[in-house]
């Protein structure tokens, strides 16, 4: 096993104070300095734009990638519900501190103190600087910020812009970069997909790239490379995932020796709109901030078929008020996915029988349409009721809507230090790629949070401390190490395309999507575990025996793009099942069957699981290395979560 | 559902294009658009014929990426939606269904249904942004906004820069979506200083990209699935005759500064 020296390089001192004294510490690079200082960002979403476009401001030469034909169009642009920041403009006893708390408790005491109590301080700065770039968040009728609670909160601290939270943030971090470029400080490639790192002596110094409409392979090199490619949540296929989203940047950066952590901790988010049949492409998200005002419930007896409104209240449950009375319809979202699937596998659920199982639960909008109006409600979640309407054609002013657990998030991702950088010295990740903060469960509106907080406060802070302290021998792209790397990529390419089977990768997508969301799901067991294990290793032989690639590599061709995640997925999966079966504990959002509590919630093992398991490839099919950051919690207490 | 389906096939940027016949077959009502693209996209590879290649992403009506027409109407016949959310149940039985690129100067094909419309992002790049720092930020609450104010900023802001505006328009012409960017800006306060310098910058680096003029025909507002509404073009225009008395003005002072050497 290699040596990795796994050191967090949290700062000494009080937790409140750690961030403040780094940042006065920390070396600086000079501003006239800066300019000879190339960074390379992959990625356009709220982190890499929000990055690009501040390092750029500071004086580096940037060159930003993404895959999609504009920035602007990164997966980010669809969130929906709203980003949590420490203002306590309400009033009602919200801090850092307590922000700082919710995040850990609801993370399942799985993530870091120290990179945790950061996030919460700079929350306070995105609202500002959002705001200042003409963001236009909700406000009250005296022209004041407006605010609302999301799940494992009982203070009201979310930002939002109707439903399109995301859009108007990263629009905003879009306008930045624009700026940016329109300044020469960024250079943008759009349509551009990284597929290799090249590591130089140990140093992250570049990336290989594939032009999507030419197909032409290029070489990139630079001083640092900041990888802010998102989640991986569309291994399973069905998601609410963009349908570009995908593990190759991390993955392949994995494989150049990148340590990726806790990748079994994946979120599932509990008001989506169920599946509808078997075309489905993608699953759709109703946001969480519905939950405000809709009462989840389904009947009380299994197999009741009347229609939602015959049934008198009496005859309905609704669980989570009664099982979770403090939080009630507001319960963290590993808890509400997991109630939801208890009911509906007791034969409670509601809506049409897909594969002999009715798996929808209502949220009804009854009550808060009788207590606020149909104006005010459809003043809140107005483009939410017309998106529902537009899917399944029903009314949900009218119906309750039916709501199931899908794939959101994924809180595992590249191992990171407090600088954001992985144990390659050079190669930071940022956003949803990076497993920091949000520990075994995020909390509802913190990755909009954590994804500005890296690019606009973090990164440019630690990227400096890293090139004033770093002896970075000029490199060009004729070094043999970007050579190398492109004829990988290449050979990778010629061996896709020479298959010639007769299966489309989307169907091996879509085959181990189903492998995973039923035995990596929402509840795993060693059983289950192992037969995925076993499985996914013959699925990615038959793969490589039998798909087929229509079209050429040095053109526009979709078909290629997909077979090379797919291929990617295929190895990247198996990671994932091994490391829940190792993990044998529940938490936050994994949750192992074997390890619970009598009344079905998760239990935590503190003794033996109190680390982050960061895994380090060994090669295709073989047994990664397993290394353990021991988790150390000085200001808070561990306890067993309770939203009872 | 089984319908027959007309779509533009074209190699590359240079390629001639022309339509081709397609079956879809067993097409669930339930399906959006693009999932039943996809169904017709599997057959064909399980032929080893070249699947029809466009646009998607989010698949959810935000990320702007589709980009079709669907029997003549960019987006399709549903008003308020884009092709991704539109669903299967709004067509019929045995229908036929015309697919095209959006078509504009601006927007060349990049391969069948897929276009580029990276012009509008150079547009925005020419000033569609409020220029202030990362940290220099005063406190959120600083500046109160009317609700009403933040709420037609807002509507505006809703554009997702799909280009539907400009595939409807005779002239080709991106007013809707440059009015939409201009009037997020112009009715918050945060984009008050800069207002005339981007109208002008924004508004010239749309003619440098070829896209046409406005003649009123508000097609473009037909077919926004973000309804943007056409009076936000009136206010650009406002803004646009002021900069140019501004931008006389500015010229004029600097012209005196030179004369007196
Ligand atoms: C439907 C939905 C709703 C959500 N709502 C909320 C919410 O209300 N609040 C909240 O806090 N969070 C929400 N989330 C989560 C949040 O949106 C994401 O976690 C976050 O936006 C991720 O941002 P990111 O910048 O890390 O990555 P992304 O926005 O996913 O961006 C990834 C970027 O990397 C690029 N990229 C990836 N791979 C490559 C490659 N190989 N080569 C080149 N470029 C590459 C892509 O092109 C893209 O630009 C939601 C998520 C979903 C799915
Ligand atoms: S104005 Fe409407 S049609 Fe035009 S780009 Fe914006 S959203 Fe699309
Ligand atoms: S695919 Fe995103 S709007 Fe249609």
């Amino acid at each position: 096993m290699s040596n990795i020296n796994l050191d967090a390089k949290i700062p000494p001192g009080p937790l409140a104070t750690k961030w403040s004294n780094y940042r006065s510490q920390s070396k600086l690079v000079n501003p006239a300095n800066k300019r000879k200082f190339n960074v390379i960002v992959v990625g356009s979403g709220l982190a890499g734009a929000s990055a690009a476009a501040t390092l750029g401001e500071l004086g580096y030469n940037v060159d930003c990638f993404c895959f999609q034909d504009s920035p602007r169009r990164a997966h980010s642009i669809a969130a929906q519900g709203g980003i949590n920041a420490a203002k306590n403009y309400q009033n009602d006893g919200d801090s850092v501190f307590r922000l700082f708390y919710d995040t850990i408790k609801g993370g399942d005491f799985r993530a870091r103190e120290g990179n945790v109590h950061r996030l919460a301080e700079v929350s306070t700065l995105i609202i500002d600087h959002c705001v200042a770039q003409g963001v236009p968040f909700a406000r009250e009728y005296g022209g004041t910020l407006a605010n609302r609670s999301f799940g494992g909160a009982q203070v009201s601290r979310t930002f939002y812009a109707r439903g399109q939270t995301g859009q108007q943030l990263l629009l905003g971090a879009y306008s930045a970069l624009n700026r940016q470029i329109d300044a020469g400080k960024v250079k943008m490639h759009t349509r551009t997909e990284m597929l290799d790192l090249v590591v130089v002596d140990g140093q992250a110094r570049g990336i290989i790239t594939r032009d999507l409409v030419t197909g032409k392979i290029e070489r990139y090199a630079a001083h640092a490379v900041l990888l802010a490619t998102g989640g991986y949540g569309n291994v399973f296929y069905l998601s609410t995932n963009a349908v570009g989203c995908n593990v190759t940047a991390t993955y392949r950066a994995y494989k150049r020796g990148a340590l990726f952590a806790n990748p079994c901790f994946t979120q599932i988010h509990p008001t989506c709109i169920p599946v509808a049949g078997e075309h489905q492409s993608k699953l759709t998200l109703m946001s969480e901030s519905l939950r405000n005002d809709g009462r989840i419930w389904v009947p009380k007896k299994a197999g009741d078929t009347r229609s939602p409104e015959t049934i008198p209240e009496d005859e309905r449950d609704y669980y989570l008020e009664r099982m979770y009375p403090s939080y009630g319809n507001l319960s963290p979202r590993d808890i509400a996915s997991r109630a939801a699937k208890r009911v509906c596998d007791e034969g409670r659920g509601v809506g049409p029988e897909v594969a002999g199982v009715r798996r929808g639960v209502y949220l009804d909008f009854a009550d808060a349409i009788r207590r606020l109006g149909k104006d005010t409600i459809r003043q809140r979640y107005g483009n939410l009721f017309d998106m529902y309407k537009k899917i399944t054609g029903e009314d949900p002013y009218v119906v309750p809507m039916r709501i199931y657990p899908a794939v959101h998030y994924t809180m595992g991702g590249l191992w990171v230090d407090y600088n954001l950088m992985s144990n390659i010295s050079g190669l930071h990740v940022l956003g949803e790629a990076n497993f920091s903060d949000h520990g075994a469960n995020r909390l509802g509106a913190s990755a909009l949070m954590q994804g500005l907080a890296d690019g606009y406060f973090i990164i440019p802070y630690t990227l400096a401390s890293y090139f004033a302290g770093t002896q970075l021998p000029k490199i060009t792209t004729d070094h043999p190490a970007f050579a190398e790397a492109e004829r990988q990529v290449r050979e990778q390419i010629i061996r896709l395309q020479s298959v010639n089977g007769n299966r489309s990768p989307d169907s091996f997508h879509r085959e181990l999507g189903t492998l995973l969301w039923e035995n990596c799901g929402m509840g795993r067991n060693r059983a289950g575990l192992e037969k995925a294990l076993k499985r996914i290793p013959e699925l990615r032989d038959e793969f490589w025996k039998n798909v087929r690639i229509v079209g050429g590599a040095e053109e526009f061709n979709q078909q290629l793009e997909k077979a090379g995640r797919v291929a990617d997925f295929l190895e990247f999966a198996e990671l994932m099942c091994l490391d829940a079966l190792t993990r044998e504990e529940s938490c936050g959002g994994h949750f192992r069957e074997e390890y619970q509590t009598e009344e079905g919630e998760a239990l935590r093992n503190d003794n033996d699981f109190c680390h982050a398991s960061c895994w380090e490839f060994t090669g295709v099919g073989k047994a990664p290395n397993l290394h353990k950051e021991q988790l150390v919690f000085e200001n808070i207490k561990l306890a067993q979560r309770s939203y009872k | 559902m089984n319908l027959t389906l007309r779509v533009w096939r074209q190699k590359g940027n240079s390629g001639a294009g022309k339509l081709t016949t397609y079956p879809a077959k067993d097409v669930s009502p339930d399906s959006s658009f693009l999932e039943m693209l996809d169904q017709v996209n599997q057959e064909l590879v399980g032929k080893g014929e070249e699947p029809i290649a466009f646009d998607s992403d989010c698949r959810e009506g935000i990320c702007g990426t589709c980009s079709m027409v669907i029997n003549g109407i960019p987006h399709g016949p549903q008003r308020g939606t884009t092709a991704c959310q539109l669903h299967m149940r709004v067509f019929k039985d045995g229908d036929t269904i015309t697919i095209e690129p959006f078509r504009a100067a601006a927007f060349p094909v990049v391969k069948d249904l897929v276009v580029d419309r990276s012009a509008f992002d150079r547009i925005q790049q020419a000033g569609g942004y409020v220029s202030v720092n990362t940290g220099a930020a005063p406190d959120g609450n600083a500046i109160p906004i009317p609700k009403a104010e933040a709420d037609v900023a807002f509507d505006a802001a809703a554009c997702i820069g799909c280009g539907a505006c400009v595939a409807a328009c005779k002239n080709s012409s991106a007013m809707l979506f440059l009015s939409a960017k201009l009037a997020q800006y112009r009715h918050l306060p945060q984009g008050a200083p800069e207002r005339i310098r981007r109208t002008v910058k924004m508004v010239e680096a749309a003619d440098r990209e070829g896209f046409g003029n406005c003649t009123n025909y508000y097609e473009c507002e037909a077919v926004c699935p973000k309804n943007i509404p056409a009076h936000f073009i009136a206010e650009m225009n406002r803004d646009y005759v002021k900069a140019a008395l501004v931008s006389r003005e500015f010229d004029d002072v600097n012209k005196a500064a030179e004369d007196e050497g």
